[in-house]
């Protein structure tokens, strides 16, 4: 038997929500075990609006497929046979919009949604270590010395376990002792699309001034980031940072 | 009179295709020929880190020539709130940003109209069928109201500036004061050489006086150019000034001025946009023309001009977001803070905003190929392939819009284990875009290639052979735009940006050698019949008209973020914006202005097209 048109949208659009909802988090869940990487609510509406149109789109390509899928939408509609039918969807679709509407307004004790800004943009220079550094020209002054990679290397790594990896974790991946503490969690340096996008200059800028030297742009921030020009030197900084990009197998960004 | 038109139609919208191509290549030819002229005037262009050393060398000790220089120029002002004039009734900066946008929505149509004009009516005369000429008539007919719309929003918008932010203006004037003059005199000229063009062209249409009526039509299109580069040499001044110093002293060299860092990547950008821009109002126009026409023959000829516009319009489409490409890169190489600004942080969901509408964009010129298969008998060979185009755009589309920073409940961002998604952040940056635009513009060449075969039976002795041929190219391409993508991953950010140049090389060689086979395969092929012209759907001019109104919105969001991300600057980092108003407002907030604005055009618009189809009725004698 063939589906009509109207139950083929509705299968597919179940289908692309199962996709988004199940099997999506089932694959993430695979590739990082412990994890349920689900598709957040706001991005899940977006997706599926634009299922839907294309759907539709596809649907309504041909005259006569367009007609097909209108047909029982237009019997439903005018058809005295489906009166019964008419009078329940008539009272269903208020219904479902009350019941949506009473969802989206109702008291809630969740934490309210923020739009984050997860790239912060550095200002032009830096005032640290009572000196004023350019951001746009500032290079690690370390990696010229190229003979001693290795020991800056290894002496980053002894000031990352000594300060940062309570909370930016002993593998670099944001899950430290104490991570689950805080909202937003620290930035985990794994990966390609954290540390790997940013420039040298850029982290030493983070990592000096920390959360309260963020920008007023895209505030609040609630970044629980020390400011790291009171605990460790200008060198160190330098050295932390070649450490990190050296472990996680990134090189700073040069544009 | 018939309108059945025969495929060779087909044949002659590719070569208009090409012409207009080829016409493209001007601009960065243009650019090209610059950057060696401006080494003989010895000028240097200076990046934001190039500035700041510069800056350091101008503090270490200035030299006595450029202290005449700044007794002669003053350096930029420091304004304070008292300096910007108030009017009752009127707040300067959302005034201002609506007039603004609204003479950009017309500036860029008036300007790309002629362009495609021109190449039309070269066209029509290269293949002796009028009906080329009387579209290209027409079309200009329907930019002649907004052409004086556009003068008259131009000159709202200077008197407002004037009247808002004098200083600002004063300051703009004393370095490209000479130019505003030139401005003004192309303007002259560009009116001189329109209303011959326009009113010449049945006095001009036939014989060696066509050749003088396409001159015209070239030298309003170089004057109309030329008035496009000069103003946007006001808008990237501002953005990245050059041919100042640091306290905005002006060098006296008003070519550094224009020429800053970002101005060709502007050009090329803008005049790629308006000729998309232009089709797409235009094929809303036909859309418009098709749905009030009374007869099967209106109704084929609007369809047929519909099809040509969105044919423009989708043709300057496909290459637009390269060009975007480039110009963020310029920005980004100008300054780190800036192209953060842009991409990364308070402007980043304007640009989820914007991939939004061009993936509607990309749907909706699908959906009207797909809907003009109906009009051609054959096409059932090929409508079976359209499910297949329809799940790979959309999941291009869903990962070009996957933003890198998500919305999360805080539930949601414990199940997730942070706010870095494991599978969807990936997805939010540039290789993961590129492979998705990529591969969206393929698979939309592809339903062109299967609507423009729809109405041919392939005749040559190699046609399996061909098709073969023709599978392995799309399928390699894709292929290796698939690899390079997820090789962007594994390199330094650097190399990552120049990954898109061969996925961009891999997409045109895709376009241009597939193009070459079918015209080889095609040739003296069979027809399965005429294209029925006039047999769309309705709905089908309603995605012509959702083309224009995105276009419009995006034009819009993506104006206000160029200029926004000056932020509190009216010269970035040397004048300063002292006004109350200088403040980034938010998302929400520049989107309603946005949105007003292309509410505005649109009615502006409409009432365009109604006088159009109002001047061609002659009332009855009495």
């Amino acid at each position: 038997m063939k589906m009509s048109k109207l139950s083929l949208f509705a299968l597919l659009t179940i289908g692309a929500y199962l996709i988004f909802k199940i099997v999506v988090p089932v694959i993430g869940r695979f590739l990082h075990p412990g994890t349920w990487p689900l598709i957040p609510t706001s991005l899940l509406k977006m997706y599926m609006l634009f299922v839907i149109v294309t759907i539709l789109l596809y649907l309504t390509a041909k005259e006569e497929d367009a007609k097909a899928l209108m047909a029982p939408i237009k019997a439903t509609l005018t058809d005295p046979s489906k009166r019964m039918l008419r009078n329940i969807i008539f009272a269903v679709i208020p219904l479902l919009a009350a019941y949506i509407t009473y969802g989206s307004v109702a008291p809630s004790y969740d934490a309210p949604v923020e739009l984050r800004s997860i790239h912060p943009a550095p200002p032009s220079s830096v005032n640290v270590y009572n000196k004023s550094y350019n951001l746009l020209t500032l290079k690690n002054p370390l990696r010229d010395d190229a003979a001693n990679f290795a020991k800056y290397v290894k002496e980053g790594g002894e000031v990352y376990f000594k300060q940062c990896f309570y909370c930016h974790g002993d593998k670099l991946d944001g899950k430290g002792h104490f991570y689950q503490g805080f909202n937003p969690q620290p930035l985990p340096f794994m990966g390609t699309d954290t540390i790997a996008q940013l420039s040298e200059s850029f982290v030493f800028w983070r990592v000096a001034t920390g959360g309260p030297g963020l920008p007023k742009e895209g505030a609040p921030w609630l970044s629980a980031m020390p400011i790291w020009e009171h605990f460790i030197s200008e060198e160190e900084i330098w050295k932390v940072s070649m450490f990190i990009y050296d472990y996680s197998g990134n090189k700073p960004r040069t544009f | 009179m018939s309108f059945f038109y025969k495929g060779k139609d087909i044949k002659r919208q590719v070569l208009a295709i090409t012409l207009i191509f080829s016409l493209m290549l001007i601009v960065p030819l243009f650019a090209s020929v610059i950057a060696p002229v401006s080494k003989i005037f010895n000028t240097e262009v200076a990046s934001a880190s190039e500035k700041a050393e510069k800056k350091e060398a101008v503090e270490a000790g200035a030299s006595k020539k450029e202290e005449g220089k700044k007794a002669e120029y003053p350096p930029a002002p420091k304004l304070k709130e008292k300096d910007y004039p108030k009017i009752k009734g009127y707040n300067s900066r959302i005034s201002v940003w609506i007039v603004a946008q609204i003479h950009l929505f017309f500036a860029a149509f008036v300007l790309a109209v002629p362009i495609f004009v021109l190449v039309i009516e070269g066209v029509g005369m290269m293949t002796k069928d009028e009906r080329y000429d009387h579209m290209a008539h027409e079309f200009i007919k329907v930019s002649m109201t907004a052409f004086s719309l556009t003068a008259t929003s131009g000159g709202i918008l200077v008197f407002m500036l004037v009247a808002f932010y004098p200083d600002f203006m004063k300051y703009l004037a004393g370095i490209f004061g000479s130019v505003m003059i030139i401005y003004a005199i192309l303007f002259l000229a560009e009116s001189f050489f329109l209303y011959i063009y326009y009113y010449g062209w049945d006095n001009m249409r036939y014989g060696s006086r066509k050749w003088v009526h396409l001159t015209l039509g070239l030298m309003l299109n170089v004057s109309g150019m030329t008035i496009m580069v000069l103003g946007n040499s006001f808008a990237t001044f501002m953005m990245a000034p050059s041919g100042v110093d640091a306290a905005g002293v002006f060098t006296g060299n008003v070519w550094e001025a224009i020429r800053g860092p970002l101005w060709n990547a502007v050009n090329l950008h803008r005049f790629i946009a308006n000729i998309a821009y232009g089709g797409s109002v235009v094929g809303a126009y036909a859309a418009y023309k098709f749905l009030s026409a009374k007869t099967k023959e209106e109704r084929g000829h609007y369809d047929w001009v519909g099809y040509t516009a969105n044919i423009i319009a989708i043709s300057a489409l496909l290459p637009l977001p390269f060009a975007g490409y480039w110009l963020t890169a310029e920005i980004y190489a100008y300054s780190q803070t800036m192209g953060i600004t842009l991409m990364g942080g308070a402007f980043a969901w304007l640009f989820i905003t914007q991939a939004v509408l061009i993936g509607a964009l990309f749907l909706s010129a699908n959906y009207y190929l797909w809907c003009g298969m109906e009009r051609i008998k054959g096409s059932e060979r090929y409508t079976k392939y359209i499910k297949y185009i329809a799940i790979v755009i959309v999941a291009c589309f869903l990962v070009w819009f996957t933003p890198h920073t998500l919305i999360m409940t805080p539930k949601e961002m414990k199940a997730i284990g942070g706010t870095h998604h494991s599978l969807l952040g990936p997805l939010g940056l540039m290789p993961a875009k590129n492979t998705a635009v990529n591969i969206m513009i393929l698979f939309t060449f592809l339903s062109f290639t299967l609507y423009k075969r729809s109405s041919k039976i392939a005749t040559a002795a190699w046609a399996k052979q061909g098709v073969a041929a023709e599978i392995a190219i799309f399928a390699v391409g894709i292929l290796n735009i698939i690899i390079l993508g997820i090789y962007s991953y594994m390199v330094p950010s650097n190399i990552k940006v120049g990954m898109s140049v061969p996925q961009v090389f891999t997409t045109l060689s895709v376009i241009i050698a597939i193009s070459i086979i079918e015209s080889r395969l095609f040739k003296n092929s069979k027809s399965t019949g005429d294209i029925e012209w006039g047999k769309m759907p309705a709905r089908s001019q309603y995605a012509l008209i959702l083309l224009a109104v995105s276009f419009t919105w995006l034009m819009g969001l993506m104006g206000y973020v160029r200029s926004a991300i000056r932020q509190h600057w009216h010269v970035n980092s040397i004048m300063r914006d002292s006004s109350p108003d200088a403040f980034t407002p938010t998302i929400g907030y520049a989107a309603n202005v946005v949105s007003v604005s292309t509410i505005l055009f649109m009615l502006l618009v409409i009432f365009v097209f109604w006088l159009a189809q109002f001047a061609a009725k002659k009332q009855a004698e009495h």
